[in-house]
């Protein structure tokens, strides 16, 4: 039953954009980069269990990392090199602080962090032009097959959004995806039992930020023209609450929760400002009767019907 | 003077935020639009004909009623069993509906807002003071002295208190728990209406307001201590000295950083804040 | 025999309160030691510091010779020791066959060899045949927190095992257990710690488990050794019945 599921979503999301208009596909496009931040985020909080209110900023630092490079004439390519290892270095440091305080506290270490890296983005106006943006970001060339179209950047993303995930069920299955796990449910018998927990808390954390700061390198081509305040606080709560509403520690939470929060508000555009109304109200009803998120909604209504 | 008074202004936020947090382990994530929101629930009342002392307290009592009662049994009360991140994004979809809410059904533009005390300045000695700032610390200290006063002072008050500390005690001894916990939710909530009504007449009411004064308070909660009062009122004064200090003598442009490098540097080398006491870690 | 575990001194305050008082003693390998004692005589403090989770206010403790105060937990289960707790700490989402796997894995090969091995780290067998060891086989695939609390305990048991440990630190395992079960878990223990040679220091109140399972025992009180020595010996003497009745 949900292999055919599985099956059906994807021929939709191969077949359905050749019968969308330009801003239907950009729109998909978008969710596809949002949905890697999201897994980003979901290894680091809803595996690992740790709080990260930062994701947002490192889909920022890999937007400008590809901005920069790729206006001067850099390939794509580069971009992911650079925004990957720098997102997972600092990534790495900020998961230190998570090694002191849990939960609110972290919470708000990481929000701090997220605002700091906005300001910086917005004042050094010597390397990112601050407010005025970066724009005419290129579309990147691979091997003489251009992804300049809506449609071929889409397809662009939706195989990094395809390899991510892979890398991702990979990582979630492995002895990782178990110590992860452990740390989450009990960090002090994982802890008794030989599990290093410092380690891989901060691995939580590099491997997140990496994901987010890959996503970035695809939003700036995509959107063709960044500015700092698409990347402030907003964003990260933005990402947070994907991976609650999908469900954190579901394989699948993120790309329902990228779905919810980038398509729902397109399909009831009509109603935009009511939207977001009902949206924060449902957020709320959500989270007081199945706080695993919809697949955790999905999950219990599944065993209902056994 | 100005910074002072800023620092009053947090120091109302933080107090409420670290209240709320001390009896029911919620992080009110919508803080900051608990604070936008009174000034526009005044400003509806003025529209439907009240004059400003009426509509001063027809906002105060609605936001008691809605930031206070609804906030604590419709919200909270039900999403509290299922732990920390679940609550915190309830109250992120809270803000949410708040903002929009004001922006759809009142307005998306800045809106003036009357204010109760005369916009002078007064020469003091050396110093020249506006009214406004005199009036802001007054009444922000007048305020938190008097809930000093009552939580120290009167029986309720160290019900409450008791309740925040150890509830299984408090209700062993008999003290109604969870009616000890709607009052400090609205003890939150005349805090805010408070604060708003302050605010509001300086930076105008917008629907976007709550967006920084949440921050900052919970950041002066964090600096002063999560687990004290009295170090949400410092950390509130710290907040609005050192806010206005760097402004005034360093770059204005990273003047919302200060709070974020004073919070980073307190979390990592004092975890339980200035005031605060440690938590010890349980096997 | 080798001296297994050696403590010497050890002594932890908290504030004016002295739980532990000036404690000093060996654990020989393949020996099965008992640790009892009235409740707040210092039992649970003692293993938290000799574990790592509480660092002593003086004294030390030294494995197969070596000193190991103050080391981190995970540290020190790389050396080889184990625990079990007093709360039950299994990870309830995971099956128990994931439980066991992981209790395991982190000594298999290096962190980064794992990222890339095989899913059960090699461990799958092993696990198994705990599982079978241990009577849990109907329940391999289960969520750990679906199990009964006698079935968690059996478990939680069995995850110290994993790494085929030297010494192993059992807090309460007896407590919350069914007679049934408690015949059976006696049985388990003995026949590892023949297997493996493996030592056990156990806490316990259940005062039959101690003396059938134990070859030797320790009394606490106060924070200090107040008697030594076999099972009958110890049940027999005065001071140690003082020390229980006067509580």
């Amino acid at each position: 039953m949900k292999k055919i599921l599985f099956a059906i979503v994807v021929c939709l999301l191969i077949g359905a954009p050749f019968a969308l208009k330009p801003y239907g596909i950009y729109l998909l496009s978008l969710w596809a980069v949002m949905a890697i931040a999201a897994i980003g985020l979901n290894l680091t909080l809803g595996y690992a269990g740790q709080i990260s209110l930062a994701q947002g900023s490192f889909v920022g630092i890999g937007a400008y990392a590809a901005a920069l490079l790729t206006t001067q004439g850099w390939p794509l390519w580069s971009a992911f090199v650079l925004a990957a290892l720098l997102s997972l270095a600092i990534g790495w440091l900020l998961g230190y602080p998570a090694l002191r305080v849990q939960h609110h506290y972290l919470a708000f270490v990481t929000l701090s962090f997220a605002t700091l890296v906005f300001l910086v983005l917005r004042n050094e106006e010597w390397l990112t032009k601050g407010v005025y943006g970066i724009s005419g970001i290129p579309r990147p060339t691979l091997a003489g097959w251009s992804a300049k179209s809506p449609l071929a950047f889409y397809f662009f993303c939706l195989a990094i959004l395809a390899l991510v995930a892979a890398a991702t069920w990979w990582l979630v299955r492995s002895p990782w995806g178990r110590a992860f796990t452990a740390l989450r449910e009990n960090a002090v018998r994982a802890d008794s039992l030989g599990v290093d927990t410092r380690r891989y808390t901060l691995m939580a954390f590099a491997i997140g930020s990496a994901l987010g700061g890959v996503a970035g390198v695809l939003y700036a081509p995509l959107v063709q023209f960044i500015e700092p305040t698409a990347f402030n606080l907003n964003l990260s709560l933005n990402l947070l609450l994907m991976v609650m509403v999908g469900g954190a520690g579901h394989f699948l939470g993120p790309f329902l929760g990228a779905a919810v929060s980038v398509l729902l508000p397109e399909w009831l555009r009509f109603s935009e400002g009511l939207y977001l109304i009902l949206y924060g109200a449902a957020v709320m009803l959500l989270m007081a009767f199945c706080p695993s998120g919809l697949l955790g909604l999905a999950e219990r209504a599944g065993r209902v019907f056994k | 003077m100005a910074g002072v008074a800023t620092g009053g202004i947090y120091a109302l936020v933080a107090v409420g935020f670290v209240l709320v947090w001390q009896t029911s382990q919620a992080i009110n994530f919508a803080q900051g639009e608990f604070v936008m929101l009174p000034a526009f629930l005044v400003l509806a009342a003025m529209k439907l004909g009240l004059a400003l002392p009426a509509a001063l307290a027809a906002g105060f009592a609605l936001s008691l009623l809605v930031l206070g009662l609804l906030f604590k049994r419709v919200v909270v009360d039900p999403i509290l069993r299922h732990g920390v991140l679940p609550l915190v994004i309830s109250t992120l979809g809270l803000s949410l509906f708040l903002k929009e809410s004001v922006k759809e059904f009142y307005a998306a533009e800045a809106q003036a807002f009357p204010a109760v005390w005369a916009d002078t300045n007064l020469t003091v000695g050396e110093a020249v003071v506006s009214a406004q700032s005199l009036v802001i610390i007054a009444v922000a200290v007048a305020a938190v002295g008097l809930l000093q006063w009552f939580l120290a002072g009167t029986r309720t008050g160290r019900q409450m208190q008791a309740s925040a500390q150890n509830p299984t005690l408090a209700r062993v001894l008999g003290i109604p728990v969870e009616r000890m916990i709607l009052y400090t939710f609205l003890v939150n909530a005349a805090l805010v209406a408070l604060a708003s009504f302050l605010v509001s007449p300086i930076y105008l009411a917008k629907f976007t307001n709550g967006e920084t004064l949440g921050l900052a308070a919970f950041v002066a909660a964090i600096v002063g201590g999560f687990n004290q009062v009295r170090g949400a009122i410092v950390g509130g004064l710290l907040l609005g000295l050192a806010d206005n200090f760097v402004a005034a003598y360093w770059s204005a442009q990273y003047r919302a950083a200060i709070p974020l490098f004073l919070l980073i540097a307190v979390i990592l080398w004092r975890p339980q804040g200035l005031l605060g006491r440690a938590e010890e870690r349980t096997v | 025999m080798k001296e297994v575990l050696q403590v010497r001194g050890l002594a932890k305050a908290f504030g004016g309160i002295r739980a532990v008082d000036g404690v000093s003693f060996e654990v020989r390998e393949g020996e099965i030691l008992g640790l009892i004692g009235p409740n707040g005589s210092g039992k649970s403090t003692l293993f938290n510091c000799i574990l790592g989770q509480l660092a002593p206010s003086a004294g030390e403790v030294r494995i197969d010779g070596r000193a190991i105060t103050g080391m981190r937990p995970c540290e020190l289960n790389r050396l080889g020791v184990g625990r079990t707790f007093q709360l039950l700490q299994v990870f309830p989402q995971l099956s128990v066959r994931e439980n066991l796997i992981l209790a395991g894995q982190e000594h298999q090969a290096s962190m980064w060899a794992r990222l890339v091995g095989r899913r059960d780290a090699g461990l799958g067998e092993a696990a198994d045949r705990m599982i079978g060891f241990f009577r849990l086989s109907a329940l391999a695939q289960e969520k750990a927190g679906a199990l009964s609390y006698g079935q968690q305990k059996l478990l939680d048991v069995a995850m110290a095992f994993m790494a085929g440990p030297r010494l192993v630190l059992l807090d309460e395992p007896a407590g919350g257990v069914n007679p049934t079960m408690l015949a059976g878990l006696r049985e388990r223990l003995r026949e590892i710690n023949a297997a493996q040679r493996a030592t056990f220091v156990v806490i316990e109140h259940n005062m039959e488990f101690v003396m059938s399972l134990c070859t030797r025992v320790l009394v606490l009180d106060q924070g200090r050794i107040i008697a030594e020595g076999p099972p009958e010996a110890v049940r027999a003497d005065p001071r140690v019945v003082e020390a229980y009745l006067g509580h």
